[in-house]
């Protein structure tokens, strides 16, 4: 499993670049993973998703699919695309550091 | 003292769990009344078949009631709510019914006003699905007039009844048009919401090279937006379009429309939540969820359903005794796919094995995750083992709850992106 350095920490990815370990993600990491994923900054629009996502997987232990997160943050599918051109809830994830939603396994 | 269960749902899950619980518990202890909105079972599987003329809707929907065992109460009215509070079930008159136990096994539906345009101009004229008995059978019609095009098969959103289905729609589309001798004048694409042809990654990459050798185009993290009909064009929420002369559309599904009416008891789109071992409900002790009505990640399939019957009835049971439930049920799936020319294949997997290569149930069995005629006749066979086997309760010979271990090949790698 590749190591990457973010934000000076080592963080474990798997091979499709989510976090094997949640708990190692902070903050600071996201702007870097954001521009990886091409979102060159991240906006209030995008933190609200990307903390909501967080906020799911603690709660319910998996990320939720594009559908349940529309339905439940408030943030229209069209928006969420939007902010997340390349896929809301897998981009969003990668961001927020949680694996692979569920619904998009 | 005698102890009322309510069971909401006449299909697969509430029929088996109603026989299982009546074989195990006598009247005098047990009332058991089963709940459903109509007396029309339907045998789900066959809805695939339909489209190509290898079944009719009326071979594959029986009386609901018949396949109940005696000292059964079937109520012939739809749910209003289930009031958590005071323990009852409200039916739409006004109706109420108390219980002690209540069995949620209601299932999934179709929610089409989710998805923009489904219903709208072409709607059983060029946009059909095959996921109910009155769209299996106006596709058929379609089908039998096709003379050429593109025809596009599009999975909405996950989760869905039997996965499998719509890949299996393809293999059969294309063994349908062979047959008509017109496969060369029909773009066959399936689009769908996932990153490959399926949701596990070594049946994935088998089923997405199956589609490839029969011509398949595969369009992949498709989340459609707009299904157009009048202009016969499928939109994605991030700007693709794709054309289509014929649109097979599998809807996004939902729980049934009383768990929304019901406070406590569904999610966003009232399915169920439900502990995946014990399967009794988040919402309250004594409510138990089987089959397709609940959150598990387990496939909305009746294999699963028939897997989780076991553990449904010890843990009714253990719940009435005061006693701890048991963490008996281990997403156990075992689905036979379809693959046209007479020919099938077979997956078997749980929560944490996904399916692999050998044999099942043992080293001497039906080979998985690969084509052959056997798997095509056990396909078949099984419409009979689910009236007379699976319906009344019965231990199927050699299909135990516990997923088998035994003759998988469980070195097979799995994927690399």
């Amino acid at each position: 499993m590749p190591t990457t350095t973010l934000a000076s920490t080592n963080v474990e990815l798997n091979d499709e670049g989510f976090f094997v370990h949640p708990e190692q993600w902070n903050e600071e990491m996201a702007p870097e993973l954001a521009r990886q994923e091409g979102i060159d900054e991240l906006t209030e629009g995008h933190w609200k998703v990307i903390r909501f996502m967080r906020d799911e997987f603690l709660a319910k232990g998996a990320g939720p699919s594009v559908r349940m997160l529309a339905k439940t943050s408030g943030i229209s599918i069209k928006e969420l695309y939007q902010l997340f051109p390349k896929g809301p809830a897998k981009i969003a994830a990668k961001i927020a550091g949680i694996p692979k939603p569920r619904g998009c396994i | 003292m005698t102890v009322r269960v309510v069971i909401i749902g006449g299909g697969t899950g509430g029929t088996l769990s109603a026989n299982r619980l009546r074989r195990r518990f006598g009247e005098d202890q047990m009332a058991i009344t089963v709940v459903d909105q109509d007396n029309r079972h339907v045998y789900q599987p066959g809805l695939l078949f339909v489209p190509f003329g290898l079944t009719h809707v009326e071979d594959i929907v029986r009386s609901r009631v018949r396949q109940l065992h005696k000292g059964i109460e079937f109520v012939d009215a739809a749910v209003d709510r289930v009031d958590i509070a005071s323990d009852q079930v409200f039916l739409e008159g006004g109706e109420a019914l108390p219980y002690d136990v209540l069995v949620v096994a209601s299932g999934a539906s179709l929610v089409l006003e989710e998805t923009e345009g489904l219903t709208g101009a072409g709607w059983m004229e060029k946009v059909f699905t095959f996921y109910t008995p009155e769209g299996a059978a106006a596709l058929e019609a379609a089908l039998s007039r096709f003379d050429g095009g593109r025809v596009v098969v599009n999975v909405v959103d996950m989760p869905i009844k039997c996965p499998v289905a719509p890949l299996e729609f393809c293999f059969l589309a294309d063994w349908y048009f062979h047959e008509r001798g017109i496969r060369d004048r029909v773009e066959l694409t399936y689009v769908t919401p996932l990153d490959g042809a399926f949701t596990k990654p070594v049946a994935s990459e088998h089923l997405g090279g199956m589609l490839k050798e029969r011509n398949v185009e595969l369009v992949t993290e498709f989340n459609t937006c707009l299904v157009d009909g009048e202009k016969g064009r499928l939109l994605s929420y991030d700007d693709r379009e794709l054309a289509f002369d014929l649109a097979v559309v599998v809807p996004l599904h939902g729980g049934a429309e009383y768990v929304g009416r019901s406070p406590g008891l569904g999610d966003e789109l009232n399915f169920v939540p439900t502990d995946e071992r014990t399967l009794q409900a988040k919402a309250a002790p004594n409510i138990f969820v089987i089959g397709d009505a609940s959150d598990l990640s387990a496939s909305k399939a009746g294999s699963v359903t028939h897997f989780e019957g076991e553990t449904l009835v010890e843990n009714v049971a253990r719940h009435l005794d005061g006693e701890p439930l048991v963490e008996g049920f281990d997403g156990h799936a075992n689905c036979f796919v379809e693959t046209g020319f007479h020919k099938a294949l077979l997956i078997d997997f749980n929560y944490d094995q996904e399916p692999v290569e050998g044999h099942y149930p043992g080293a001497v069995g039906l080979p998985l995750l690969k084509e052959s005629r056997l798997n095509h006749f056990a396909k078949l066979l099984f419409q009979s083992v689910y009236w007379h086997g699976l319906l009344p309760g019965r231990e199927i010979p050699a299909v135990g709850a516990a997923m088998p271990t035994a003759g998988k090949r469980l070195d097979t790698p799995t994927r690399k992106e």
